[in-house]
């Protein structure tokens, strides 16, 4: 048989070279720095592109006036295929840009895959630097070294319709059992409404539920991470979350399903009394047909009065390792993440500045900003920071635990239980 | 239409009882290698484009392989069989592939009936009707894969789908924001349907075209004996389709046990805490997704063995059959 030929003439090939290991790639730090040439320079690119556009050029025409025969060029790649675009620069260094927007939760398995530069020299020399908020450049570091510089962050608050909730009877929820009350009492009232849109597959809405009870992801001991979702309080925390997705709040059949950016289309459609959103969507929100009707708080606290530990999402600007050029590609990114540039991509964009003193002068002026800055002031929390969690994050395990939950499929101690020796296992791998 | 077929095209290759004289004369010393040199430039081109890939799958699979490793940021180990035995000890490994199993074959056996059921149909219709029926099964066949799921999945919307508002509409109360991807199987039975939608018309026309080629004497002598439709094609034609039957079974087991974009689309990357997932999805996830390259190559290697023993033990069975191939 031809076939069978032709299968030992290739074990043949394949045995002659099983020798040879898997291709690998060398990121060694580059020993040049050069003062010259094109600093190539990767943003994300957004839905409405022309205002991030405009700051950016703005700031690179300033950039290249005080830089003689230096040029910055950007290319915009999209968020959705980041993944693959920064592997193929870690695994080719010759095709990776000099500076990069990259996601705060990314950051861990860039800095293990040793793809991004130590700036936290240059963060510490830089004036302005000294004001950036602590809590969120904890974000940008792993043993202590920073690898990024925060350019902007995002907070989710409580969204709610202030008509709704007065015809509902109910005031604005000041602790969590409120919520889960009025999300309830608005579902009575409404019965084709959503109480509160929350998703099972919302991790960042349900993050500050598990903080709030005292619970944790992981601890980290030493550089080592151990699952903590079995505590108690963890318990308590995933409990109170996955009790909104019952049939009198919000449908396991409709919101198990559902991510951050569902649920919240759900309240823009006019189809939810109250929503865990974002900075971010205030723009789409005010937008939509009940703009005069809605109002924003903080997610409350346990007790009343206090506010949940929100999680610090954001983007940071690094610095690749492989750059030919370190230090024009650290004075670009303090240019770029300046306060006069954080302000204008705020007034452009939204974004919420990571300069404690910006957000300040920015809450007195824009007071719909203030609800998120004081979520910023009580305390953010993150995400484990260790590469292994973009695995955890890959696998869903995290999300996964809240669907097995609201579907029914497990109980809260034992998906609970689970997780945490799942992920345990994906730790330990490291 | 694509497929150009001749006017009657014989199934069975008729064997020449004695070698052509031609051939004998030729068997030379040098003569002997001759064909190696014609089958050259398809073994290089194979060589290159398939057994260099599969033999760096293989490679992978035995090595600790991920992001830190490939960019040279953590020593590469080479691991054996590692990979290999993680999957075994992982009971998750397991369900997706008895989830894969079930799907695939449910897929399978849909597609190769209602493929078969309509070419046997087309040829009973009046010219317009069938070419009316072919122009819409290929426009299905053409369309993309990831169109097709998204487009499918739109329709079955829970709240804004129009199949739940005709479900409605005709007085089933309980379809009103009925989510079709809320229970496992529920999920299943609807990417099911969408591939058996975009994969029937290939078998449909292949059939067809097999059909046409049986000559209508040995139709017209059975319906004269009195052998009814389904008679005629269970005792006449399937016989005589054997070959391409084969041919349009394993085209169809390899191409349902290797859905990605259907279950990814249509249950956003494998399910409700994962209860839809694949191997080919939970491959994607691992090696891609998680960067275990080591272990996603494992999972590509465990496939590909997979299908060839399917295919091959598909064979088997049909020349055990006494078929000939």
């Amino acid at each position: 048989m031809k076939i069978s030929r032709m299968l030992a003439v290739a074990t043949l090939a394949a045995l002659a070279l099983t020798s040879c290991a898997p291709p690998t790639s060398n990121n060694a730090a580059s020993t040049q720095d050069d003062k010259t040439g094109t600093l190539r320079v990767w943003l994300f690119s957004e839905v409405n592109q022309d205002p991030k556009s405009a700051v950016v050029n703005a700031t690179i025409k300033e950039f290249e006036a005080t830089h003689k025969d230096v040029k910055v060029d950007v290319q915009y790649i999209p968020v959705d295929t980041r993944a693959e675009k920064f592997k193929a620069a870690f695994n080719d260094p010759s095709s990776a840009p000099d500076v990069a927007e990259y996601g705060n939760t990314d950051l861990a398995s860039y800095v293990a895959a040793g793809g991004l530069a130590d700036i936290t020299s240059s963060i510490k020399s830089w004036d302005e630097g000294k004001d950036l908020d602590p809590k969120v450049l904890a974000t940008t570091a792993l043993d202590g070294k920073n690898y990024g510089v925060p350019w902007f962050v995002g907070v989710r608050a409580l969204y709610f319709r202030t008509d709704i909730l007065k015809a509902a009877g109910v005031e604005v929820p000041k602790t969590m059992a409120e919520i889960e009350t009025a999300a309830r009492a608005v579902r009575a009232k409404n019965p084709g409404m959503l109480g509160i849109s929350v998703g099972g597959k919302a991790q960042f809405s349900a993050m500050p539920y598990l903080w709030a009870h005292g619970g944790a992801i992981a601890a980290d001991t030493n550089g080592t991470f151990s699952s903590k979702l079995d505590t108690p309080e963890s318990q308590a925390g995933i409990a109170a979350y996955t009790n909104l997705m019952k049939d009198d709040i919000c449908p396991a059949q409709t919101c198990a399903e559902f991510g951050g950016n569902a649920s919240v289309q759900q309240f823009i459609a006019g189809k939810a009394g109250m929503t865990i959103g974002g900075d971010f969507n205030y723009k789409a929100i005010a937008a939509s047909e009940f703009k005069d009707k809605f109002g924003v708080v903080p997610v409350p606290g346990v007790e009343a009065g206090s506010i949940a530990p929100a999680f610090a999402g954001g983007n940071n600007l690094g610095v690749f390792k492989s750059s030919k050029k370190s230090t024009l590609s650290n004075e670009f990114v303090q240019a770029l993440a300046s306060k006069k540039s954080q302000l204008a991509m705020f007034d452009a964009m939204g974004n919420l500045p990571t300069f404690t003193d910006v957000q300040k002068s920015v809450a007195e002026e824009n007071p719909y900003v203030a609800p998120f800055i004081d979520t910023i002031a009580a305390g953010t929390n993150f995400v484990p920071i260790t590469s292994t969690w973009s695995t955890v994050d890959a696998k869903g395990l995290f999300t996964n635990m809240y669907q097995q939950v609201v579907t029914g499929k497990a109980d809260v101690p034992t998906a609970a239980k689970d997780t945490t020796a799942a992920m345990n296992k994906i730790f330990e791998a490291k | 239409m694509t497929l150009q077929l001749p006017a009657k095209p014989s199934l069975q290759e008729p064997k020449p009882a004695t070698p052509s004289p031609r051939r004998t004369k030729r068997r030379g010393g040098v003569s002997r290698f001759e064909h190696w040199l014609y089958l050259a430039p398809a073994l290089i081109v194979l060589i290159a484009l398939m057994g260099y890939p599969l033999f760096q799958l293989v490679n992978v699979s035995l090595y600790d392989y991920r992001q830190d490793q490939v960019s040279g940021n953590a020593p590469l180990d080479f691991i054996g069989l590692e990979n290999y035995r993680t999957l075994m000890a992982d009971p998750e490994f397991w369900q997706v592939l008895a989830n894969t199993v079930i799907f695939a074959s449910a897929c399978v056996i849909l597609t190769l009936v209602t493929g078969s059921a309509l070419a046997v149909l087309a040829t009973r219709l009046r010219p317009w009707v069938r070419n009316t029926l072919f122009a819409v099964s290929l426009g299905a066949w053409a369309t993309p894969a990831v169109t097709g799921s998204a487009v499918w999945l739109f329709l079955f919307d829970p709240t804004q789908g129009l199949i739940n508002k005709m479900l409605a509409g005709i007085g089933l109360s309980q379809f009103v924001d009925h989510s079709w991807t809320y229970e496992k199987w529920s999920a299943f039975g609807l990417v099911a349907s969408e591939v058996v939608w975009c994969s029937f018309p290939f078998v449909m026309v292949t059939v067809y075209a097999g059909i046409q080629a049986i000559p209508t004497e040995v139709i017209e002598a059975a319906r004269l004996d009195g052998a009814s439709m389904p008679r005629i094609f269970s005792n006449i034609m399937l016989p005589m389709l054997r070959p391409i039957v084969i041919i349009v079974t394993i085209q169809s087991i390899i191409w349902n046990f290797k859905i990605f974009s259907q279950i990814y689309i249509m249950t956003s990357g494998g399910g409700i805490a994962g209860q839809n997932m694949v191997l080919n999805v939970y491959g994607y996830q691992q090696a891609f997704a998680a960067s275990l390259y080591g272990l996603g190559s494992a999972l590509g290697v465990i496939m590909t063995v997979l299908l060839l023993v399917i295919t091959l033990v598909y064979l088997r069975l049909l020349k055990r059959s006494g078929e000939v191939l």
